[in-house]
């Protein structure tokens, strides 16, 4: 392994928290403001893993898995209970100020701008609060307006700022410092298709031409199929996979489904090596696996029986490739 | 310092978008302690004096501490409404700038409507120095401004205080106000008209005695001495914060271990 393998290296991360629990009720609550009754989660269990210099890595995984808690442990918010962690020669939450001055960070559900004044104040109070020199902050400002489009909006209030808008100003203003990595927590967020775009275009960009690594969290596959050569999976607190996101389709993505629209057909057709998943007089959902029956076995099996209409195939989505690996790490 | 300034700046842009709410606020703010004020005009009309303090006597220290209350509710007003801070989890945000986190907590909220309360108290203080002839030296004046400034060190002390328990409860707890809002009706009135364990709490663990107490003996010549002692005491305030900010940062420690 050489050096640059370990730019960021996690080994047996583990953090727990602490959770009062009560039952509902107003008797249980009045005795829980005496007697509190505390739950241990463990938000994270053992996470190794490293990252290279320059990576896109994606960050996946279902709400509550502790996707955020990776990102905070990273990012130095959180001290974790046990484990090392290491990032560009830091300890995150030891050398807290030092090591900050390296990250971006985006909270896509959170802004980091303020809210009542043009979006250009809040870049030069955060020029202020990164102290960086003048000559960098005019080209980094000149080179993000360029990338993102922002000319047109940065003399507006925040509150003005359509969601799009916002999150590419989020986007830069987290730049602004030239950071060498950069953590983006759901940055497409209810975003429309055009500014998903350009949000990701400007990822792929900032990765190829400044060689910034990305580590990007998010719920929206195309993400990581846009911009994620690795991508890093984590289910309750356990990572369940580290690897490409072809690798892992092709463990998991042979089963597909089949929706076909038809001529009424009074009772279902039944077909080999498929399961029925739902039926109607003008409509069937097949899922099936194409290792054990091919598409083309299935569309002569069905145009024998019912005058077929249309006809769609869909890849299994994300959430079912999780819920495949959680059965097959028997979570 | 810069930094704060440029924080102060942003707010006041900010606060400038909303310009009548700005004025109806401060008009309003101007009105509260204008109540209170004339509470005790008319307990002296009615009584003539207070265990040997005189009118504008009691008003000086009412004004001080006033003063030092709106200016700390001005400009330590982050910390005083750090709860919304941490229970919407922007405080994660403040983590991953190079800066302490007191600095941006501070930097964080600015109340600006406060200016209305401040104006208020400021004419109180001049119409009663100006009723007081024996304060009318440089020293006094100076130490009389050292007594402001010590009441709002203080003041943003409590407010820091308070602020860190949110660390462990998320909501801000109202028994702070015990000593901020309950603090300021103390302290309005000079200490030695209370009980000794009032006089005692108020000076040893939270020391207003240093601000509306020992230097107004001096200023107004109830006791002997030179300037140099109750110049000196004010400093008690910094005293308070140093405690106030190690606590503060203890806090911030639990917050990164149990991320509540």
């Amino acid at each position: 392994m050489n050096r640059n393998d370990a730019w960021i290296r996690l080994e047996g991360i583990e953090k727990r928290f602490k959770v009062a629990t009560r039952t509902a009720g107003l008797k249980e609550a009045t005795k829980a403001l005496f007697v509190r009754k505390h739950t241990v989660v463990e938000a994270l269990k053992d996470i190794s893993f490293s990252i290279r210099e320059g990576e896109i890595v994606g960050y996946i995984g279902p709400n509550g898995a502790g996707k955020s808690t990776t990102i905070k442990v990273m990012s130095g918010i959180l001290v974790p209970d046990e484990g090392q962690c290491s990032v560009m020669g830091y300890i995150p939450w030891k050398d807290r100020t030092e090591y900050v001055k390296h990250i971006g960070v985006v909270f896509g559900q959170r802004s980091q701008l303020w809210w009542d004044v043009p979006v250009i104040d809040s870049f030069e109070l955060l020029r202020d609060i990164y102290s960086i020199a003048d000559g960098m902050y005019r080209d980094n400002l000149a080179m993000l307006t360029e990338m993102l489009d922002l000319e047109a909006i940065l003399k507006m209030p925040v509150r003005q700022l359509s969601l799009g808008q916002r999150m590419r100003c989020e986007i830069a203003a987290s730049l602004l410092h030239s950071p060498k990595l950069l953590f983006l927590d759901e940055p497409t967020i209810g975003l429309d298709a055009v500014s998903k775009l350009a949000v990701r275009n400007f990822i792929k960009r900032l990765n190829r031409e400044q060689g910034v690594t990305v580590i990007l969290t998010t719920h929206d596959m195309s993400d990581i199929e846009a911009l994620a050569e690795r991508i890093l999976m984590i289910g309750k607190g356990t990572l369940l996979y580290d690897g490409t996101l072809d690798e892992l389709k092709e463990r998991f993505g042979t089963g597909k489904t089949v929706t076909v629209d038809y001529r009424g057909h009074s009772e279902p057709i039944t077909i080999e090596g498929t399961t029925l998943i739902e039926w109607t007089t003008e409509r069937a959902v097949y899922g099936f696996d194409s290792e054990k029956v091919t598409l083309a076995e299935m569309v002569t099996r069905l145009s024998e029986s019912v005058e077929v209409v249309d006809l769609a195939v869909s890849a299994k989505d994300i959430d079912e490739v999780i819920v495949q690996l959680y059965a097959e790490h028997q979570i | 310092m810069r930094l704060y300034i440029k924080y102060l700046s942003i707010h006041l842009k900010s606060q400038m978008e909303y310009r009548t709410s700005f004025l109806l606020m401060s008009v309003g703010q101007f009105f509260i302690p204008f109540m209170v004020f004339g509470s005790l005009y008319f307990m002296f009309q009615r009584f003539g004096e207070l265990q040997g303090w005189s009118f504008f006597e009691v008003a000086l220290c009412f004004a001080v501490i006033h003063l030092a209350f709106s200016l700390s509710e001005c400009f330590a007003r982050g910390f005083d409404s750090f709860s919304s801070l941490v229970a919407g989890g922007d405080f994660d945000r403040l983590l991953v700038r190079p800066r302490s986190t007191a600095l941006q907590v501070l930097g964080s909220k600015f109340e600006f409507t406060r200016i209305g309360r401040l104006l208020q108290s400021v004419i109180v203080l001049v119409w009663s120095v100006s009723n007081l002839p024996q304060i009318w030296s440089l020293p006094k004046l100076l130490t009389l401004l050292l007594m402001i400034a010590n009441g709002t060190i203080i003041f943003t002390g409590i407010f820091i205080l308070a602020a860190t328990f949110c660390f462990w409860t998320i909501q801000a707890i109202e028994v702070a106000n015990v000593f901020t809002d309950g603090g300021r009706e103390m302290a309005q009135y000079p200490l030695n008209i209370y009980e000794k364990w009032v006089t005692r709490f108020f000076t040893f663990v939270i020391p207003f005695g240093c601000v509306s107490y020992v230097p107004l003996m001096y200023v107004l010549d109830k006791r002997e001495g030179s300037m140099f002692f109750p110049m000196v005491i004010t400093f008690g305030g910094v005293l308070f914060l140093i405690p106030c900010l190690l606590i503060w940062r203890f806090g911030v420690r639990h917050y990164r271990s149990t991320g509540s």
